[in-house]
């Protein structure tokens, strides 16, 4: 196979580049003393300061750690499940329930967003906290599926036979050999799934009602209203946040790619 | 062995349940809720009509299903244009850089979408770095006018969707057995020819699941519109999102989703034919 030349590294270089421009600037100038995010005036970090003061970012930022963890775990604990039982189960329905189990990540989300709009006043349920768990949940039981299937697949199904025929009974199966297995997949979609979930600003801004803010939402009304510099600070730790739960992610995987 | 045959139904439960109501419910209601007639001020009747898909055909909204298709597509070939290089490049490089470069796609793809934006903004300006830079260059003498424009919309698309891109043509082009590339030249093939006929049918159904990977969200996207182009294009996830809220008008939103439901799975039906495959290469 022929390596590739210096102009194609050159490629892969520039266009790295490109995508982190954008990321390298919110941080640099969230130390911006300027209250203007046009000019630079030396390194401050008031807009940090100012950041803790406000009240309504904080609350946003609580909100969406709240939603990201509850609704990850509420995926993990279905997705888990359901990965598990159709591995064992020959329904009829498996193959169709599976394809629409994995339906919230083939439709825009903008289609999911305005129907869950729909059904849940439909439903009566005031919007917020419990609204946006539901959505949340329901675009984070995919990717906690997808990874269990994949990991169930590749896994060696005469442990499991071994425990039955040694008369374990299938409950004592499922906590002792099966789970400790597919755990690690099991973490590394609640991962994902958190990150999706921190992430949504299209499924959230139909469902979160008029009161309730998640940080997305929250920096999606002020980029249209208007900036404040503090907006900066909240990116950057926004992003020290993201990189935390990556670094989580891929030591999981690490330890996956051992077991 | 009758016994541990089903013995799986329990926990499959959640699972049936939590779809059912939350998934398939609310997409059979919305189908149900396009033929419904609108009275306005968010009420509505159940009297079937089809007058919510009739008024899709008029000039306005074709117009707004066409620019979003124009978008969507330009969007696509430039991401294509650039990913599938990208992609290309990156399964030929060694095993411990294919997994630090894996490791710096998927970064800023983990980052919130808004943030990326945001940092386009400071870029992209009136008064912003890239002007200045210019400016101070003398190459400029009148700042641009770079945001609010369809070009920079086109930029926010590229920008957000273009990892997915990548990350199916590599997932492709890794798989790629690389003799049958040199085979072709062995035989006296030009490495344009060689890749022509090898590589590019091989790594087809990567370049497609990206196709359909980027084409999807971007049909959807409604903020990038909204952030960067300053709502000067009206898209088809803008005017949904509109007429869920301001516009009151729930059933011809619900009709404008069906149509847009309906082509995004011909879409996907399209690339099962063509590639053969049932599950998108590299999706996540």
């Amino acid at each position: 196979m022929k390596k590739n030349g210096w102009l194609s590294k050159c490629y892969l270089g520039i266009l790295l580049f490109l995508m982190y421009l954008p990321i390298a600037f919110v941080i640099l100038y969230s130390f911006n003393d300027s209250k203007l995010a046009v000019s630079w005036r030396g390194y401050s970090l008031r807009w940090y300061a100012a950041l803790f003061q406000n009240e309504g970012m904080l609350e946003a930022l609580k909100n969406s750690l709240i939603l990201g963890i509850a609704s990850c775990f509420l995926a993990a604990l279905i997705g888990t499940l359901g990965a598990v039982g159709l591995s064992k189960v020959h329904l009829r329905s498996k193959g169709i329930l599976e394809y629409v189990a994995l339906l919230p990540l083939m439709i825009p989300e903008i289609i999911l967003g305005m129907v869950l709009l729909a059904f849940f006043s439909l439903l009566q349920l005031p919007m917020g906290m419990l609204t946006l768990l539901i959505a949340h949940t329901v675009f984070c039981v995919p990717y906690i599926l997808m990874e269990v299937k994949a990991r169930l697949a590749g896994m060696d199904k005469s442990l499991e036979e071994a425990a039955l025929d040694l008369g374990a009974t299938p409950v004592r199966t499922f906590f002792d050999i099966t789970l400790p297995l597919i755990m690690p997949a099991v973490a590394s979609g609640a991962l994902l799934a958190f990150a999706m979930s921190m992430d949504d600003v299209v499924i959230s801004v139909f469902v979160n009602g008029p009161r309730t803010n998640t940080l997305p939402i929250k920096v999606y009304t002020q980029l249209k209203t208007g900036v404040t510099p503090e907006i900066n600070a909240l990116c950057t730790l926004m992003l020290a946040i993201t990189l935390l739960v990556l670094l989580i992610y891929t030591l999981v995987k690490k330890i996956l790619k051992k077991a | 062995m009758k016994k541990r045959k089903n013995q799986g139904l329990l926990t499959v439960l959640p699972l049936y349940f939590f779809t059912l109501l939350f998934v398939v419910g609310p997409l059979l209601y919305m189908i149900a809720l396009s033929f419904a007639t609108n009275k306005g001020g968010y009420g509505f009747s159940w009297r079937p009509t089809l007058e919510n898909y009739i008024r899709i055909l008029e000039p306005v909204y074709l117009q707004t299903f066409l620019q979003s298709f124009r978008l969507a597509l330009t969007s696509t070939f430039l991401i294509c244009l650039l990913g599938y290089p990208f992609g290309y490049f990156m399964a030929k490089l060694s095993g411990k850089w294919k997994g630090r470069l894996m490791l710096l796609i998927m970064l800023p793809f983990w980052v919130n979408s808004l943030i990326r934006l945001y940092g386009w903004i400071i870029i992209f300006q009136t008064k912003g770095a890239l002007n200045n830079l210019l400016l101070q260059l003398g190459i400029l003498k009148e700042p641009l006018k770079l945001l609010y424009s369809y070009p920079a919309i086109v930029l926010g698309m590229v920008y957000a969707l273009l990892p997915f891109m990548i990350l199916s043509v590599y997932s492709s082009a890794e798989k790629l057995d690389w003799s049958l590339v040199e085979a072709a030249r062995d035989l006296g093939a030009s490495p344009f020819r060689a890749f022509c006929t090898v590589t590019l049918p091989l790594t087809l159904p990567g370049l497609l699941s990206g196709v359909i990977l980027s084409f999807i969200p971007s049909m959807g996207l409604f903020f990038i519109a909204d952030i960067l182009g300053g709502n000067k294009i009206v898209l088809v996830g803008s005017l949904i999102q509109d007429q869920m809220t301001r516009g009151s008008n729930w059933p011809f939103a619900a009709a404008l989703a069906v149509v847009l439901a309906v082509l995004t799975t011909l879409l996907i039906a399209l690339y099962r034919k063509l590639t053969n495959v049932k599950e998108l290469e590299g999706f996540y």
